[in-house]
C-alpha cells in the first residue's frame, strides 16, 4: 500500500497531464480535470504521510523493479523523511498554483491546457527526483524536468520567455551532464570496488564510503555543479532571475519553490551521504558560495525594481542560508536547512502568488508602477504583508523556526560563516518592508494603478478607481498558504518529527557528530 | 585472399576456399537483389519499374532479416568463411541488422515519390545545371528508378564492409559501398548545382581517402606480410619488424576509415555533401555509411591493433577531442538544418571514436548499441526536412521553421523529440547511447575525454535546442514553408525512426543484450 502510494503520486499527474492536454478546445473542462488530477496527488501523499515511520528504517516504502539489467539500472522508490516533506509541498502547491492561474494569465493564443498539462508533467518529474532511490532513474527525471520548465517559460512567460528558457535548459544541461560523468564514475567506482556495478543509491553508499578522497572530491565536484546550478549558489545563478521574471507566476512558484529544492535536496542525498570524505574536506569552499549568496541575494534584492525578479534575488539568498546549515555538519543546522527548504516553499510561493494579483491589478513587474494599493485592496495589502514577514523570518511565521535553527546550529562550528549570514536577515527586514511600503503604504499613487491621464504621484480616491481587492478565487489560492505559514511558524513540530531522523543518518553518514554531545544547547 | 598467391606452390595450390553460403545469405540476397534490379531497369517498360523495384525491395528486406534472423538463432559465437575473408560473428551480425534495418528505412524515403512528385531524383546526374535540358528533366514527373539498385549495391557494399576480416576485402568493399553513393549524391531533383558540387567533391576527396587506405594497407602487407586482421594482430606482438611501416601504414589506414565515418578534422566533405544530396539519400548516408564505417573501425582497432594500443591511443584521443569540438561548435554557426544535422553527426562521430578506443567488451557493446541508436534518429530526422517544403523544394534554410508548431504541430513536435534525442536528454536512445559509451570510456579509464565529451554534449544542445525555439517560440515567416503531406513511404521511415528512438530510450535492455552478446571472431 505504501510503496504503491509514491508509485501513484507519480503517475497521477502524467495520466492527468495526457487526459488534460486533449481538451484544448475545451478551457473549462480542462481546468476542472486538471484541478481534479491536481487535488487527486493529495491522496497518494497523504497516504505515504500516514505510513511513513519517522523512526523506521532510512528509506521506507521501497518498490525495486528492473528496469535495464544489463546497466545494473533499476526502477526503485523509496523516501526519507527528506523526501517525503517535500512530496507533500509539492502535492500542496501544485493546486495552488493552477487556481492561481486560472483566469486570464497566460499569453494570447495559448492554451490553458496545454498550461496546466505541463505543470502536471512537472509535478510528475518533481515528485520522482524527489523518491527515486536509484541514481540513474534520479539522473533521468533531473534532466526530463528541464522539458516541461522549458516550455512553460518559453511559450507561457513574458516577451523575454524564449531568451529565458534557453539560458535555463542550457544552464541546467550543462550542470547535468557534468553530473552525469560523476554518476557514470559511481558506477565504475563501485564496480571496481565490490564487482558489481550499481546505481542503487544504498548500495552505492556502501561502495563509495572508503573509496580515495581524490576519487570523492572529482565525482563530489560533478554532483555539486549540477546541484550548485539547480540550487543556485552565488557565481552560478544567473538564469534564475531571467526564468523567474520570465515564467507565469505558477510555474515560477514552482520554479523557487520546489525545483531549485531538488539542488539542496541533492547535496543532502548524494553529495553527503555518498562522498562523505569530499564533503568534509570542500565544506568551507561550499560555505562561502553560501554566504556569498546570502548577502549578494539580499543586496541585490534591496536594489530590484522587477517584482519577479525580486523573488528570485530572495530565493538566492535563502538557498545561501540552506546550503549554510548543510555544510555546518551539526544536527540543528541540518534539520533547520531541510526546514527551510519546505517553508521557503510556503513563505516565497505565498508572496509571489500575492506578488502576481498585484501584477494582475496594475499589468506590471515594475515596484514603482505600483502606490498606496493597500487603499485599494486591503486585504490583498494584508496577506502581502503577512507573506512578507514571513520571508523575513519573523518570529512567529514559519520561516523563523528554520532560519533560527540553521544559525544557532551552525555558530558553533562556523562562527565566521555564521554571524556574516546573519547580515541576510537584517536586510531581509530591509528588502520586505521597503518593498511593501514602496506597493502598499501612502497616497494611491503609480502608472499601473491611476492610469497615465493621472500622472504619477496624483494621488486619486480609491473609491473611483478600478482596483478591486481579492475575489473568492484569490482568497481560496492564499487560504492554504495563510495557514501553512502562520500554523507551522507555531507549531512546526509534525514536519521536525518527519524529518528528525532522517537528518541524523544524514549526519551519520557524513560521519560527523554534533561538537556538544547531545547538541541540543 | 592475396595470401593464396604468395604461399610457395603458386597457382597451382590454389584451391577453392570454403564458403559458407547459409552464414553469408542476408550479404548474397542484397546482392543478388541488386543485380536483379539493374535486369529490372534494362528489361521492363519504365511505368512498371517502380512497382517492381519497391516489391523487389520489400522481399530483399524481407528474406535479408529472416536469414539473419536464422541465423541469429543457429550460431552462438560466429565464423570465418571465404578463407578467413569475412567474419560473420556477432558484432557483423548486429552491425547487419543495424544496416538492413536503416537500409529499409532509406529505401522507403527513397521510394517515396508523392513528398516530391515524381520522386526527388532525377536520371542523367551530368547534364549541366541551369540549361534547358536540365529543366526540362526536372520538370518530368516520371519516377527516375536506378537509385535502388544503387543504393542496394552500396548496401551489399557496407555489409561486406562491416564483416571484411582482410583489409583486401576490406577495401573493396568499401569502394562497392562508395562508388555508387557518389553517383546517388548527385541526383537531386532540386537545386542541381550544389547537388553536383557534392558529388564532385565527395568523389574527389572519397578517392583521396580510398587512395589513402589502399597505401596504408600496402605498407601493413609489408609490415605483416599479411592483408589479415589476424596476422596483423600477431605481428604487432613481435619485434623484428620495422615500426615506421606500422606506423605509417596504420595512420594511413586509419585516415582513409575516419575520413568515411566523418570524424573531424577529416569531415569536410560531410556538411557539403549532406546538404547537396537528395534527403533520401542524405539520410541513407547519414544513418548506414556512419554504421558501416564504425564497425569497420571497431573491427581493425579491437582486432588486429589492440596489442599495440598504447602507441596510438593518444592520437585518436586527440582526433576525437577535434571531432566532439569541430561537430559542436562549427553547428552553432549553421543556418541550413541539413548543415546542422551534418556538423552534429561530426560531434557524434566524436563520441562514437570514445566507444570505439575504449579496447574492451563495454567500448563495443556500447559503440555498437550507439550507432543503432544514431542511424535511427537521424534516419527520422532527414524524414522530416524532407516534409518542410516551400515552392522551391525543401526548405532547409532555419529561418524559414520559424513558427512551425503553429502550422504544423506533430511535425514540430515529432521534430523536437528528435533534436532532444540527438542531443542525448534522457528517454530517449541518444541519452542511452551516450551513456553506455560514456561508462565504457570511463571504465576505461579515459575520464579526461569523457568530461570533454560531456562539454562538448552541452555546447551542442545549443544548436538543436535553437532550432526547437524557433518552431515554438518564435512567430511564423509571413511567406513560411507548408509541410506536405507525407507519403505513406516517408511516414512509414518516420514512425520506425521515431519509434525505436522512443522504445531504446525507455527499454534498452534487449538490444543492449544483443550488442554484448559476443565479440569479434577472427
Amino acid at each position: 500500500m505504501g510503496a504503491a502510494s509514491l508509485l501513484i503520486a507519480m503517475l497521477l499527474p502524467l495520466v492527468g497531464a495526457i487526459v488534460v492536454a486533449q481538451f484544448s478546445k475545451n478551457e473549462k473542462t480542462a481546468k476542472t480535470v486538471a484541478m481534479a488530477f491536481a487535488l487527486a496527488e493529495l491522496i497518494p501523499a497523504a497516504i505515504a504521510w500516514v505510513e511513513y515511520d519517522p523512526n523506521g528504517d532510512r528509506l521506507q516504502l521501497t518498490m525495486v523493479a528492473d528496469w535495464i539489467p544489463a546497466l545494473g539500472v533499476h526502477f526503485a522508490l523509496g523516501v526519507d523523511g527528506i523526501a517525503l516533506v517535500m512530496l507533500a509541498l509539492i502535492a500542496v502547491l501544485v493546486p495552488i498554483v493552477l487556481l492561481g492561474d486560472w483566469v486570464g494569465r497566460l499569453p494570447a493564443g495559448r492554451s490553458y491546457a496545454g498550461y496546466a498539462a505541463l505543470i502536471l508533467l512537472m509535478e510528475m518529474c518533481m515528485v520522482g527526483v524527489f523518491v527515486a532511490i536509484d541514481v540513474f532513474l534520479f539522473y533521468v527525471l533531473f534532466e526530463v524536468m528541464l522539458i516541461p520548465m522549458y516550455f512553460l517559460i518559453g511559450r507561457f512567460g513574458g516577451p523575454r520567455g524564449s531568451y529565458a528558457a534557453v539560458k535555463f535548459f542550457l544552464y541546467s544541461l550543462f550542470g547535468g551532464l557534468i553530473m552525469l560523468g560523476s554518476v557514470i564514475g559511481c558506477y565504475v567506482v563501485a564496480q571496481n570496488r565490490t564487482g558489481t556495478g550499481t546505481f542503487m543509491w544504498a548500495d552505492l553508499v556502501g561502495a563509495l564510503h572508503g573509496a580515495s578522497t581524490t576519487t570523492q572530491i572529482w565525482l563530489f565536484l560533478g554532483f555539486f555543479l549540477a546541484f550548485a546550478i539547480k540550487a543556485p549558489l552565488v557565481p552560478l545563478h544567473t538564469w534564475l532571475p531571467d526564468a523567474t521574471a520570465e515564467a507565469p507566476i505558477g510555474a515560477g512558484v514552482l520554479l523557487v519553490g520546489v525545483l531549485d529544492k531538488v539542488g539542496t535536496f541533492g547535496f543532502l542525498r548524494y553529495n553527503l551521504a555518498l562522498f562523505p570524505q569530499a564533503s568534509q574536506k570542500l565544506a568551507p569552499y561550499v560555505l562561502v558560495l553560501a554566504v556569498a549568496g546570502v548577502l549578494y541575494g539580499s543586496l541585490l534584492a534591496v536594489g530590484q525594481r522587477d517584482m519577479k525578479r525580486f523573488m528570485a534575488y530572495v530565493s538566492i539568498a535563502h538557498f545561501g542560508f540552506i546550503a549554510l546549515g548543510i555544510f555546518a555538519f551539526t544536527s540543528q543546522a541540518l534539520a533547520g536547512a531541510v526546514l527551510y527548504m519546505v517553508m521557503h516553499g510556503f513563505s516565497t510561493g505565498m508572496l509571489f502568488v500575492c506578488a502576481g494579483m498585484v501584477i494582475d491589478r496594475g499589468g506590471s513587474r515594475n515596484i514603482e508602477d505600483y502606490g498606496g494599493m493597500h487603499r485599494a485592496t486591503p486585504l490583498l495589502g494584508g496577506l502581502f504583508l503577512i507573506a512578507g514577514l514571513s520571508v523575513l523570518s519573523l518570529p512567529g511565521t514559519n520561516s523563523f523556526v528554520p532560519e533560527f535553527l540553521v544559525l544557532v546550529g551552525s555558530f558553533p562550528r562556523e562562527p565566521v560563516f555564521t554571524v556574516l549570514a546573519t547580515i541576510g536577515m537584517v536586510l531581509a527586514a530591509l528588502y520586505v518592508l521597503w518593498m511593501y511600503q514602496r506597493i502598499f503604504q501612502g497616497p494611491l499613487r503609480g502608472t499601473a494603478l491611476v492610469g497615465l491621464a493621472g500622472g504619477p504621484g496624483t494621488a486619486q480616491d480609491p473609491v473611483t478607481s478600478k482596483i478591486r481587492d481579492l475575489n473568492v478565487r484569490e482568497m481560496l489560492v492564499l487560504a492554504p498558504l495563510v495557514i501553512a505559514v502562520v500554523g507551522f511558524g507555531l507549531y512546526p513540530k509534525p514536519v521536525l518529527d518527519v524529518i528528525g531522523p532522517s537528518v541524523s543518518a544524514t549526519m551519520h553518514e557524513v560521519g560527523l557528530t554534533d561538537l556538544v554531545e547531545g547538541g541540543n544547547r | 585472399m592475396i595470401s593464396f598467391l604468395a604461399q610457395p606452390g603458386g597457382l597451382d595450390a590454389l584451391q577453392a576456399p570454403e564458403i559458407d553460403y547459409w552464414a553469408m545469405a542476408p550479404l548474397l540476397i542484397v546482392l543478388g537483389a541488386a543485380c536483379v534490379g539493374v535486369l529490372v531497369e534494362a528489361f521492363l517498360a519504365k511505368p512498371q519499374r517502380w512497382p517492381v523495384q519497391v516489391i523487389l525491395t520489400v522481399l530483399t528486406f524481407a528474406f535479408a532479416g529472416l536469414t539473419l534472423g536464422l541465423r541469429l538463432t543457429k550460431d552462438p559465437k560466429g565464423l570465418t568463411t571465404v578463407a578467413g575473408a569475412l567474419s560473420i560473428d556477432r558484432p557483423a551480425l548486429f552491425l547487419w541488422g543495424t544496416l538492413l534495418a536503416l537500409g529499409f528505412g532509406a529505401m522507403l524515403m527513397i521510394a517515396d515519390r508523392s513528398v516530391e512528385p515524381g520522386g526527388s531524383f532525377v536520371a542523367s546526374a551530368a547534364i549541366r545545371p541551369g540549361t534547358i535540358q536540365d529543366r526540362a528533366q526536372a520538370g518530368q514527373h516520371g519516377m527516375q528508378t536506378e537509385v535502388f539498385p544503387l543504393a542496394l549495391f552500396a548496401l551489399a557494399g557496407m555489409m561486406t564492409f562491416v564483416a571484411a576480416n582482410d583489409l583486401l576485402t576490406m577495401f573493396i568493399a568499401l569502394e562497392v559501398m562508395s562508388l555508387p553513393l557518389y553517383l546517388m549524391c548527385g541526383l537531386a531533383r532540386r537545386r542541381r548545382l550544389i547537388s553536383q558540387e557534392a558529388a564532385l567533391k565527395y568523389f574527389l576527396l572519397g578517392a583521396f581517402a580510398s587512395a589513402f587506405f589502399l597505401y596504408g594497407l600496402a605498407l601493413l602487407y609489408g609490415y605483416a606480410q599479411s592483408v589479415k586482421l589476424a596476422d596483423i594482430a600477431e605481428a604487432t606482438g613481435g619485434t623484428d619488424r620495422s615500426d615506421t611501416l606500422l606506423y605509417a601504414g596504420f595512420g594511413l589506414l586509419l585516415v582513409g576509415l575516419l575520413f568515411k565515418a566523418s570524424v573531424g578534422p577529416f569531415h569536410t566533405w560531410t556538411p557539403d555533401v549532406y546538404q547537396g544530396a537528395p534527403t533520401p539519400v542524405t539520410a541513407f548516408m547519414g544513418a548506414c555509411t556512419k554504421v558501416a564505417a564504425f564497425g569497420a573501425i571497431l573491427r581493425v582497432l579491437q582486432v588486429a591493433f589492440k596489442a599495440s594500443s598504447w602507441e596510438w591511443e593518444y592520437v585518436l584521443w586527440a582526433v576525437a577531442i577535434v571531432s566532439m569540438a569541430i561537430g559542436a561548435i562549427l553547428g552553432i554557426t549553421q543556418t541550413d538544418v541539413k548543415r546542422m544535422i551534418a556538423y552534429s553527426s561530426i560531434a557524434h562521430a566524436g563520441f562514437l571514436l570514445l566507444g570505439s578506443i575504449a579496447l574492451n567488451h563495454d567500448g563495443l557493446s556500447s559503440t555498437l548499441f550507439y550507432l543503432l541508436t544514431y542511424g535511427f534518429t537521424t534516419l527520422a530526422a532527414f524524414g522530416v526536412v524532407s516534409l518542410v517544403r516551400n515552392a522551391d523544394g525543401e526548405a532547409t534554410h532555419l529561418s524559414q521553421w520559424a513558427g512551425l508548431a503553429k502550422r504544423s504541430p506533430l511535425v514540430a513536435a515529432v521534430f523536437s523529440f528528435l533534436l532532444l534525442a540527438l542531443a542525448g536528454i534522457p528517454l530517449t536512445s541518444g541519452f542511452i547511447g551516450k551513456f553506455v559509451v560514456f561508462r565504457a570510456a570511463l571504465a576505461e579509464g579515459m575520464g579526461p575525454l569523457v568530461v570533454v565529451a560531456l562539454i562538448a554534449s552541452a555546447v551542442a544542445a545549443f544548436f538543436y535546442l535553437r532550432v526547437i525555439v524557433l518552431m515554438y517560440f518564435s512567430e511564423p515567416a509571413a511567406d513560411g514553408p507548408a509541410v506536405s503531406v507525407p507519403g505513406a513511404f516517408t511516414t512509414a521511415a518516420i514512425t520506425l525512426g521515431v519509434v525505436v528512438t522512443l522504445l531504446l530510450g525507455v527499454l534498452p535492455g534487449f538490444a543492449l543484450d544483443w550488442a554484448g552478446a559476443a565479440g569479434f571472431v577472427f
